[in-house]
């Protein structure tokens, strides 16, 4: 069992996501960085698709209850105090055993999201095939709401009880975000569409699981004609599974859809909705064939960085130390 | 005006038909849709029908995106023919007051009394023409012309949810609390929305068609609570 001791900001359960149900108004959710998803659950031995709590900005204090292996998946600061008040860095990209009454903080992320992970998974009920949480409606994870304080998971059988770590861990991300040109393109002139590519856009701190708002030149419009319909008709296309619940980026013109896809020149996955606020974004227009090759190679380097984890926890990631700024004072002395 | 193809990403396309609320253009769309379900080409997540398009959602891992775009442009051809017999839906509605904070306003602008437009939503026989939005979410049309108006010009950041709705041509009932532009005449005890409902979590689908039964506060509650307790269920909404 966990037990959330701590939450400032909104995390939720999240998996996969509800495939199948558009057609009746519900979203895909899901985890905003599926790979990351997949990393975070080959670290405690679970299959990918296992439901982890994904995280944004600030991570929650959890205690557990029983002993449980867990792994974090992003840059996070996290530490685990042990029930007779000893500290230990809980570093990134490994597992790390919890032993009865130990507590884990996860503190603040330095990138835009992440995730937690437990061997065996978080045991939760399934609602329409998934357990990823959807609050609008009341969907999934506990309750159909987002993690507060006092909550008690249980967690299920399963999975690894040694310290696994991915030794190369996914960089943060840079370069611009693919983008394939919307259905509704020809509302806009080419010279509307050059200006939104060539231009420059920041994360503001409008952001949540529905969208993220792009502070940046007003998009020109141009529109060449008016649909009969207004918005409702096109507005139902959740804009790509990157960014579950619903629409894309606000400040997007309509109709300008991302490609539902990984992104380009970083060894790790990017979307629009890991990135954190103030981050610079540009966009780079791709064709359908170039955004299917860039999946490919993204699906080659998740399976490569799964391949590559092995065992080594904690206690051998000596940056992990340096970084978490424990044992300067002991090099310092020398 | 022919289909078109267009890409919704590298995740989904989209065959447009066209550009109009139209029960022919939806028929068409909810064909193509019927037709494309009969291949059952692997890769595919999402049949999404709309008022004028259809929108498949795959994996373009599995499936071929030249594939299915010439499925798709064939499902296009296929004939209009009927789909699963549809369901007919009586949903009792209290309007007004409370329940509907812009009747008044509504009434004010079209220079008809608050029973008129009552009347006038309560007669339409109203397609379902897609669900979508949010869960259980039902687009329905048409309205006489008179009750078209165009959204409210402050959206609310919250519509109590089971609301019912105008804008346009067109109903809609807010399964959930939600923003929302649209103007707020009355509010269902209906749930629209039911996981439980394994089979059919949604109650309506497209192709159904809608009529308003207005009740009294009375009988709002009364059916609230019969809800509740699971003394009625959704077979009290089939209309007799």
């Amino acid at each position: 069992m966990i037990e959330v001791l701590e939450c400032a900001l909104p995390a939720s359960f999240q998996d996969l996501g509800r495939p199948g149900y558009r057609h009746l108004g519900v979203p895909l959710s899901g985890a905003l960085d599926p790979e990351w998803l997949a990393i975070a659950n080959a670290l405690v031995g679970n299959p990918a698709q296992t439901v982890a709590l994904e995280m944004r900005l600030l991570g929650p204090k959890l205690r557990a209850t029983a002993p449980v292996t867990i792994a974090l998946a992003g840059e996070f600061s996290a530490k685990i105090e042990d029930a007779a008040g000893l500290s230990r860095p809980a570093a990134d990209w490994c597992s790390h055993v919890l032993a009865t009454g130990d507590i884990l903080s996860i503190g603040a992320l330095r990138s835009g999201i992440g995730y937690l992970a437990v061997a065996g998974g978080f045991d939760l009920p399934q609602v329409l095939g998934s357990r990823s949480t959807y609050a609008r409606a009341g969907l999934g994870g506990i309750d159909g709401r987002p993690l507060r304080i006092g909550d008690r998971v249980a967690t299920g059988a399963g999975g690894a009880d040694v310290s696994l770590r991915l030794p190369d861990a996914p960089h943060p991300i840079s370069g611009p975000l693919r983008v394939m040109p919307g259905p509704q393109r020809d509302y806009f002139t080419d010279a509307a569409w050059q200006h939104f590519i060539g231009a420059e856009f920041v994360v503001s701190r409008e952001a949540d699981r529905m969208g993220l708002r792009l502070d940046g030149p007003a998009p020109r419009t141009c529109v060449r004609r008016r649909h009969r319909l207004g918005r409702s008709d096109a507005r139902r296309h959740p804009g790509s599974r990157r960014r579950p619940p619903h629409s894309p980026a606000g400040r997007l013109p309509d109709g300008r859809r991302l490609p539902e896809n990984r992104h380009g020149d970083s060894r790790r996955p990017a979307a629009p909705g890991t990135r954190a606020a103030g981050t610079k974004l540009r966009f780079v227009a791709v064709s359908a064939e170039e955004a299917l090759a860039a999946r490919r190679d993204a699906a080659r380097r998740l399976a490569e960085w799964i391949a590559a984890i092995g065992p080594g926890g904690a206690e051998l990631d000596l940056d992990a130390l340096y970084g978490a700024n424990l044992i300067d004072g002991v090099i310092d002395a020398d | 005006m022919n289909p078109r193809l267009l890409d919704l990403g590298d995740g989904a396309l989209t065959l447009e038909f066209g550009d109009r609320i139209d029960p022919a253009l939806n028929a068409r769309v909810m064909a193509a849709r019927d037709a494309l379900a009969a291949l059952k080409l692997e890769g595919i997540s999402d049949l999404v029908p709309t008022y004028r398009s259809l929108t498949v959602h795959f994996d373009p891992l599995q499936l071929d995106r030249e594939t299915l775009g010439k499925a798709l442009l064939q499902a296009a051809a296929s004939p209009d023919q009927k789909s699963a017999p549809a369901t007919r839906w009586l949903i009792p509605v209290a309007f007004g007051g409370e329940f509907g904070p812009d009747l008044a306003q509504v009434a004010q602008t079209t220079g008809r009394s608050e029973s008129d437009v009552i009347d006038a939503v309560c007669a339409a026989e109203l397609r379902v023409f897609l669900i979508g939005f949010l869960p259980g979410f039902p687009y329905l049309g048409e309205l006489p012309d008179w009750l078209h108006l165009p959204r409210r010009s402050t959206p609310r950041t919250a519509v109590p949810a089971n609301s019912l709705a105008i804008a346009g041509p067109q109903v809609a009932i807010y399964p959930w609390q939600s923003p929302g532009g649209w103007h707020l005449l009355g509010r269902t005890p209906v749930k629209l929305f039911d996981v439980a409902d394994i089979g059919r979590p949604a109650l309506l689908a497209p192709g159904d068609s809608v009529r308003f039964r207005a009740v009294e506060r009375g009988e709002f509650e009364t059916l609230e609570r019969d809800l509740e307790a699971g003394r009625i269920g959704r077979q009290s909404w089939v209309a007799p």
